[in-house]
């Protein structure tokens, strides 16, 4: 069961991920990217981080995404022209791809025999009264900080579109 | 406390003050304090000499060198054969300074002049009295520079400058033997100092001290002019005459012959180097022998007698009698000094005339340059009671006692020398004068040292030198011959006789025998284009190698090419580098990947993840 | 009943970050870039949770709560400038946003 769970919403990542990088106009890949968010939501689900999926759907797909998705209606994105131009990106650009790929299947082999397997609810410790203590007892500091770190980026976006840039 | 370093030390003050503040002193202040100093150096050495006795003064001042096991101390020492040189070099100096004032009276540079002199003196007087061979060097090198100073007083000649340039360059050929025998005295005695150099002289295998010998004869031949490195000398007569008369003549050039006297044990140790010394100062004197003979200046003319006679010196060291050579060494600064002095009497009277076929008949018009300089003239040639014919005889006699080939080698030289000598005085006092001066006398201030140099050039011979520096060197036994002498005596009025019959009795025959001559005279007047043959085979050589090789090559080429090289290589692989700043991001994120790709490649290669 | 490896996770997080790799590289236009490095920001997140759920901790959820927080707030600016760009360079195509050229 779990494990046709997490092949479905896998695929469907994936899929989605690829029509993300292959769509030429940018709305279309925003939607995909938004599947791609649902779908690890998922996955969270599956891994029992049931906090973070809810953050991820409320914040990344609901706020994030929505933002893009204003952006790109504001700016009158259209479809791409024809193609690029950077010849470094396409020459190396495969290659590399295919060999961080090779490196990355190779280490995670090596250090993860298939021994550990995931089941549902095997892990409950992702609840929001767990994270909220970690929150506020063991990272208060980054907590605060980030928080700090928001208001900047609310003045700085404030700043940076208007109008007489 | 004998106090030896007030004799060079008085010189060297003389130097600083004219050198420095000469500029503003009036001429009689300038020469009140080079002669005054001069003087009183003679003074002192004189003390000291007369306080001597037997023994040997020794003077330590400070350490100079301590560098692991060597040691080489600041030290003076007296023994009989520095208290010889001193009272040469001090006594004859001073005479020297006295005629300067007179003959250098109408010279732009007198203070110069006068502080280069003092300079030549101060370091004159250290090469005598230092107790080890750097010490001597020290003063070997200062005379090298004072003589090109010197020789290129007046600078603004280009034979001047040349000549000095030529003194200093074949001077230093001469000072790289003597650096690599000082090298390898070090090397094999560990010390420089000559009390210690010559006891262990027992000890040390014969081709070491040969090979020592024979470094420190290439240094001798170099300061003293014998061949092939006497080139330098006659061309340094481009200097004043008093430069001629004291450097290259009574002082700086005995240096080298006074070095072997005092490094004689080494040389009695190594035979053939000394058999070597012998050879090259016979060979020296019979040559420049026969290129004087040929000569029109008068000044040439004693240059070359210089050079021959100091092969005589040499010839008496090498046959072991030393003290014969350093005896010679003194009767040769009373006379030679008064010739060159007398010649530059004559110069100054016909106002600066040195070729003799110019001159003639002066002997009646300066009266007292022509005694003083007949006295030299009799004393060069041998006849006695004069200084020349004790010494010249005791080396002859010593020569015979070598081999006998070598007394008549040495005879037929000495019958050349009065030829040429007296050649000179008949061209220059006798006959019509044949020029269009105004001969006037010389100034007190000038005649008076011809003076005392040639009282001393007639009576100089009965200072006993030989019975002086008995204790020194090693008795040389050698049976006194009549007849060994005798010819030498008769070889000298021969030449004197043949002089007379071309120059007085018959004056044509020295024209026609020099054309009846032909290819030999040309030959001999040319100095046996030895010169020319330096020039093609060795300086040519040397400078255009310097110039392609060394400076195109080497320093422009290779040096200077590394240099720029690393300039453009820096600027090419910055021109390739600024391709990677393209302005675009896309790039610039292939970059970063490829970057973390091969870290990661790494870092598992070397085994850091495990 | 067993469940799906953990080293599936990780290959997808692999996966999904080269994608994203891909899109940056490949594709011209500055939003679609954007939105690239979101996907790689959410690959992370993934392997950070699967990290978690091995050693059975609650870090790597914050870690990833962290992260999300961060990216937003980089989204937010990022968009801003990419309006400040297009009202200066009339173009969305970002080979020709290159005046840092040498």
């Amino acid at each position: 069961m779990d494990v046709i769970l997490f092949l479905v919403f896998a695929i469907i990542a994936v899929v989605c991920a690829v029509n993300v990088v292959v769509q030429t106009h940018p709305i279309s890949s925003a939607l995909s990217l938004i599947g791609v968010m649902g779908s690890l939501a998922v996955l969270y689900l599956l891994l029992g981080a049931e906090f973070l999926a809810m953050a991820q759907i409320i914040v990344y797909a609901g706020a994030v995404m929505v933002l893009f998705v204003f952006t790109i209606m504001l700016l009158n994105a259209g479809a791409e022209a024809k193609r690029g131009r950077s010849l470094t990106a396409q020459l190396l650009g495969f290659p590399l791809l295919i060999a961080f790929l090779a490196l990355a299947s190779y280490f995670i082999q090596r250090f993860y025999p298939g021994n550990a397997t995931v089941h549902f609810g095997a892990f409950k410790g992702g609840t929001a009264q767990n994270i909220g203590r970690a929150l506020f007892t063991q990272y208060l500091l980054p907590f605060e900080v980030t928080s700090i770190l928001i208001l900047i980026a609310i003045v700085g976006a404030v700043v940076l579109a208007r109008k007489e840039i | 406390m004998h106090q030896l370093w007030l004799i060079p030390a008085l010189p060297f003050a003389g130097f600083l003050i004219n050198g420095i503040l000469g500029r503003r002193f009036s001429k009689s202040a300038v020469n009140t304090i080079a002669v005054g100093s001069v003087l009183l150096a003679f003074v002192w050495a004189l003390k000291t000499v007369l306080g001597l006795g037997e023994d040997r003064i020794f003077e330590h001042y400070f350490n100079w060198i301590v560098a692991g096991g060597l040691q080489v101390g600041c030290d003076f020492a007296v023994d009989r054969l520095t208290a010889v040189m001193l009272l040469v070099v001090t006594g004859v100096g001073s005479l020297i300074h006295i005629y300067s004032i007179g003959y250098m009276a109408h010279e732009g540079g007198y203070y110069r002049f006068f502080a280069y002199l003092n300079l030549f003196m101060f370091f004159m007087l250290t090469l005598v009295l230092a107790a080890n061979y750097l010490l001597l060097f020290v003063g070997w090198e200062g005379v090298g520079l004072c003589s090109y100073l010197l020789i290129g007083f007046w600078f603004h000649k280009k034979s001047a400058t040349n000549a000095g340039n030529k003194a200093f360059i074949v001077n230093r050929i001469g000072d790289f033997g003597f650096s690599l025998a000082m090298l390898m005295i070090v090397v094999n005695f560990g010390t420089l100092d000559f009390a210690r150099v010559f006891q262990a002289v027992t000890a040390k295998p014969e081709g070491v001290l040969t090979t020592i010998a024979l470094l420190l004869l290439v240094g001798a031949c170099g300061k003293s002019a014998q061949f092939p490195l006497y080139v330098w000398l006659p061309d340094a007569m481009e200097g004043p005459t008093p430069v001629s008369a004291l450097i290259h003549a009574a002082t700086m050039v005995t240096a080298g012959v006074y070095m072997v006297a005092r490094s004689f044990p080494i040389y009695l140790r190594a035979p053939a180097a000394l058999e070597m010394v012998a050879y090259i100062g016979l060979f020296t004197a019979a040559f420049a022998a026969t290129i004087g003979l040929a000569q029109n200046d008068i000044k040439k003319v004693f240059a070359y007698s210089t050079v021959s006679q100091l092969g005589y010196m040499f010839l008496g060291a090498g046959t072991g009698a030393f003290s014969a050579g350093i005896y010679h060494l003194m009767t040769h600064a009373f006379f030679k000094a008064l010739l060159f002095l007398g010649a530059g009497s004559v110069i100054h009277a016909l106002s600066g005339e040195q070729d003799m076929r110019n001159m003639g008949g002066l002997r009646k018009k300066i009266p007292w340059t022509f005694w003083t300089l007949m006295m030299a003239a009799i004393a060069i040639s041998g006849v006695p009671p004069f200084a020349g014919f004790f010494s010249k005889d005791a080396i002859l006699v010593a020569a015979y006692h070598h081999a006998p080939w070598m007394y008549w080698v040495g005879v037929i030289t000495a019958g050349m020398t009065a030829f040429y000598v007296f050649r000179a005085m008949f061209l220059t006092f006798f006959g019509e004068y044949r020029g269009h001066e105004h001969p006037h006398e010389s100034p007190a201030v000038m005649t008076i040292p011809l003076a005392v140099l040639a009282v001393l050039s007639v009576v100089g011979g009965f200072i006993g030198i030989p019975v002086w520096l008995e204790r020194v060197f090693p008795p040389a036994e050698v049976p006194e011959e009549f007849w060994l002498v005798a010819i030498s005596v008769a070889a000298g009025l021969i030449g004197i006789s043949i002089a007379y019959l071309m120059y007085i009795a018959k004056p044509g025959l020295a024209d026609s025998i020099s054309s009846s001559l032909g290819a030999l005279y040309r030959l001999v007047y040319n100095k046996y284009f030895v010169d020319e043959i330096y020039d093609a085979a060795v300086v040519k050589p040397l400078v255009s190698g310097s110039r392609t090789v060394l400076w195109r090559g080497v320093d422009a080429g290779l040096i200077d090419g590394a240099v720029n090289g690393v300039g453009s290589t820096s600027q090419g692989l910055g021109g390739w580098l600024k391709l990677l700043q393209s302005g675009n991001i896309r790039s610039y994120a292939t970059w970063v990947l490829f970057g973390s790709v091969i870290l990661v490649v790494t870092l598992s290669l070397i085994g850091a993840v495990r | 009943m067993s469940g799906p490896p953990l080293a599936w996770y990780l290959i997808l997080s692999a996966v999904l970050f080269a994608l994203g790799v891909a899109g940056f590289l490949f594709r011209k236009s500055i939003i679609t870039l954007f939105m690239s490095i979101e996907l790689m920001l959410n690959a992370v997140n993934l392997s950070f949770v699967a990290f978690s759920y091995q050693l059975k901790q609650v870090n790597g959820h914050i870690l990833a709560f962290f992260v999300m927080v961060v990216a937003a707030a980089e989204a937010a600016v990022g968009l801003a400038i990419i309006l400040t760009v297009f009202k200066n360079r009339e173009t969305l195509n970002v080979d020709q946003v290159n005046s840092m050229k040498y």
